[in-house]
């Protein structure tokens, strides 16, 4: 068959009859507005990287990794960053064990126990303790929390690792109880209604099904939380102490990470000195650790959307 | 006549398990109220310290080494023209983003797959990264030094992801059939979205929109590193330098004298009653014109 001739009217052509030049415009402007979030990523790691590699350069590497006495501003210098780790560590644990187990069996009640009336009254006050500014948790963590330690018997300094982490603990909840209630809620109702046909109890439904059914997203949220953890600033600013100090013990004054950033980055630090770039070093090591979280994070809540969703 | 021997168990387990579930429920409820506990000492505690200290000096007078005459005006204008900027510059982009990545992104290629990574990433970097970010190119870099604009560019970029994330939602909420309809009709692919995509999911974007820009006003960390942390005796301009409420709070929390942690409890009364009205909005506006499909 070579050509038909077409009896009849023409059969309409379903593209546009001219190129729309407006339409491209536009797509490329809105295209242009996600490229503000590319450029983000990468203004993030130049402003990091350059001073960093300067900063390992006057600074090696496996001091800086391997060090264990911080004190940039004296003579002579040491840049050994474990005690800003393990500050941040120490602040972290505090807060993971708060957010946590409160966090899972927050999301348990509100999902399996709680009723629709009584859930859709209790989230949006449980997620009000996210929305309170970071600086409002330390103020809180050193005028109400550090006081009651002390009431309750411990030797606590003003500043101490204990309030900051346990303030920021519960701070935590809402991000672990919303993520791994998300969690929970995309595993199928059959598995439930399977159990309870075999007679199982709530308890066990909720503990032996629905928990390990959704164990991924329950870890993302760990994973987020310990991240989140590691990169707040405000309380341990407020309530932590500035004395870098190589202890788990949480009831002395640390510094961590995030605390020693804003400490140098709010004073007048000459740029080009090495104390400045010490900012960059310690920021690029806290956005690669957090990055890598991050990342797992996302993946393991990937992985229960495709089983369930 | 003795019964017969059939026992059912159905309706009433064993008295150990229904004692065990009783247990469980109650570490539950223990895990809940640890969270409103809390939530409800911390608001108590702050407004019984600052109440005092709430009234028309703290609104009105710039801060001062004398307490009983301090007040935080400076900072709140600051806080008030950040939250106008903020709206101006989030969300624009925001939206425009999250429209080109429902709309037209194709997600099979890498580089669309990518960008949504980008941005899930972007959304849980630390805050105070951003305010290195802001510290390398905009305060040094660009030489646009410790203003107000450098405070609200630097937020911009911090709230983005979430204000995207948001706005992504409540677009991929508007059904299909909506757009198919408009297509029938003859529409273009932007008439569309302007014109029935858009209208419908503003709603979702709103609510979104407010409660990143809550999210963003009460960011401290950020702008310490961008050079908030400053005494401002006069009110704050675009392109001059500033301090904005929660700085404020950090700056009088930091001081030694007992006063001024009380000057920062009224303070702190200020700034969560500004949130806490943007999140009653943002909840408001949520339940009023969120359609159900």
């Amino acid at each position: 068959m070579a050509t038909t001739e077409v009896i009849g009217p023409q059969p309409v052509r379903l593209r546009a009859v001219r190129r729309r030049w407006g339409e491209d415009v536009i797509k490329g402007l809105l295209a242009l507005c996600a490229l503000v979030s590319v450029a983000t990523t990468v203004g993030i790691v130049i402003a990091l990287v350059e001073p960093a590699i300067e900063f390992f350069r006057a600074i090696p590497f496996t001091d800086y990794a391997t060090g264990t006495r911080w004190a940039p501003t004296f003579e002579p210098p040491s840049f050994g960053v474990l005690p800003l780790v393990v500050g941040t560590i120490s602040v972290t644990l505090w807060a993971c064990l708060v957010c946590m187990p409160f966090g899972l069996g927050a999301a348990i009640y509100l999902s399996e126990y709680a009723r629709p009336r009584v859930r859709s009254l209790l989230k949006p006050i449980l997620e009000l303790l996210a929305g309170i500014p970071t600086v409002v948790y330390g103020y809180f963590a050193l005028t109400f929390v550090t006081p009651l330690l002390r009431d309750a018997g411990l030797p606590v300094g003003v500043f101490n690792a204990l309030a900051a982490g346990l303030v920021m603990g519960v701070m935590l909840i809402p991000t672990v109880a919303s993520l791994s209630e998300d969690a929970m809620s995309a595993v199928p109702r059959e598995l439930r209604d399977g159990a309870y046909a075999l007679g199982s109890t709530k308890l066990q439904v909720s503990t032996r099904i629905v928990v390990p059914a959704a164990i991924s997203g329950i870890v993302a949220s760990y994973v987020l939380a310990v991240s989140r953890a590691i990169g707040e600033t405000m309380i341990v600013a407020i309530a932590a102490g500035l004395q870098p100090n190589m202890t788990l013990n949480p009831l002395e004054a640390v510094e961590t990470m995030t605390a020693f950033i804003a400490a140098v980055g709010q004073g007048d630090v000459p740029t080009g000195s090495t104390e400045y770039k010490t900012i960059f070093a310690v920021g690029l090591t806290l956005f690669v650790l957090t990055l890598v979280m991050n990342v797992i994070s996302i993946r393991l809540v990937r992985k229960y959307r495709e089983v369930y969703e | 006549m003795s019964a017969p021997a059939v026992a059912t168990g159905l309706g009433e387990g064993p008295t150990r398990g229904r004692w065990r579930g009783h247990l469980f429920r109650g570490l539950l409820l223990l895990s809940l109220a640890v969270g409103f506990i809390t939530l409800g000492t911390l608001l108590v505690d702050v407004v019984q310290r600052g109440f005092a200290y709430l009234d028309g000096v703290l609104l009105t007078s710039p801060p001062s080494s004398n307490p009983e005459i301090a007040g935080a005006r400076p900072a709140i204008l600051a806080t008030i023209y950040l939250g106008v900027l903020l709206i101006a510059f989030t969300v624009p982009i925001g939206v425009g983003t999250a429209i080109y990545l429902e709309e037209y992104a194709d997600k099979t290629r890498w580089y669309n797959r990518a960008l949504e990574l980008n941005i899930q990433n972007l959304a849980a970097v630390p805050s105070i990264v951003y305010g290195i970010l802001g510290l390398a190119f905009l305060v040094r870099g660009l030489g646009l030094g410790r203003v107000l604009l450098a405070g609200a560019l630097i937020l911009t970029l911090l709230v983005l992801p979430t204000i995207i994330i948001a706005a992504r939602e409540a677009i991929r909420a508007v059904p299909d059939s909506i757009r198919q309809g408009a297509y029938a009709l003859g529409a273009t692919q932007w008439q569309v979205i302007s014109r029935q995509v858009l209208p419908a999911a503003v709603p979702g974007i709103a609510t979104g929109s407010i409660l990143s820009l809550s999210r963003a006003l009460g960011e401290t960390a950020p702008l310490l590193l961008i050079g908030a942390l400053q005494y401002i005796a006069f009110d704050p301009t675009i392109l001059g330098a500033f301090t904005a409420l929660p700085v404020q709070i950090f700056i009088w929390t930091k001081l030694p004298n007992d006063e001024f942690k009380t000057l920062a409890a009224a303070a702190i009364i200020v700034l969560l009653g500004i949130l806490l009205t943007l999140n009653a909005l943002a909840i408001f506006l949520r339940n009023r014109y969120q359609k159900k499909w």
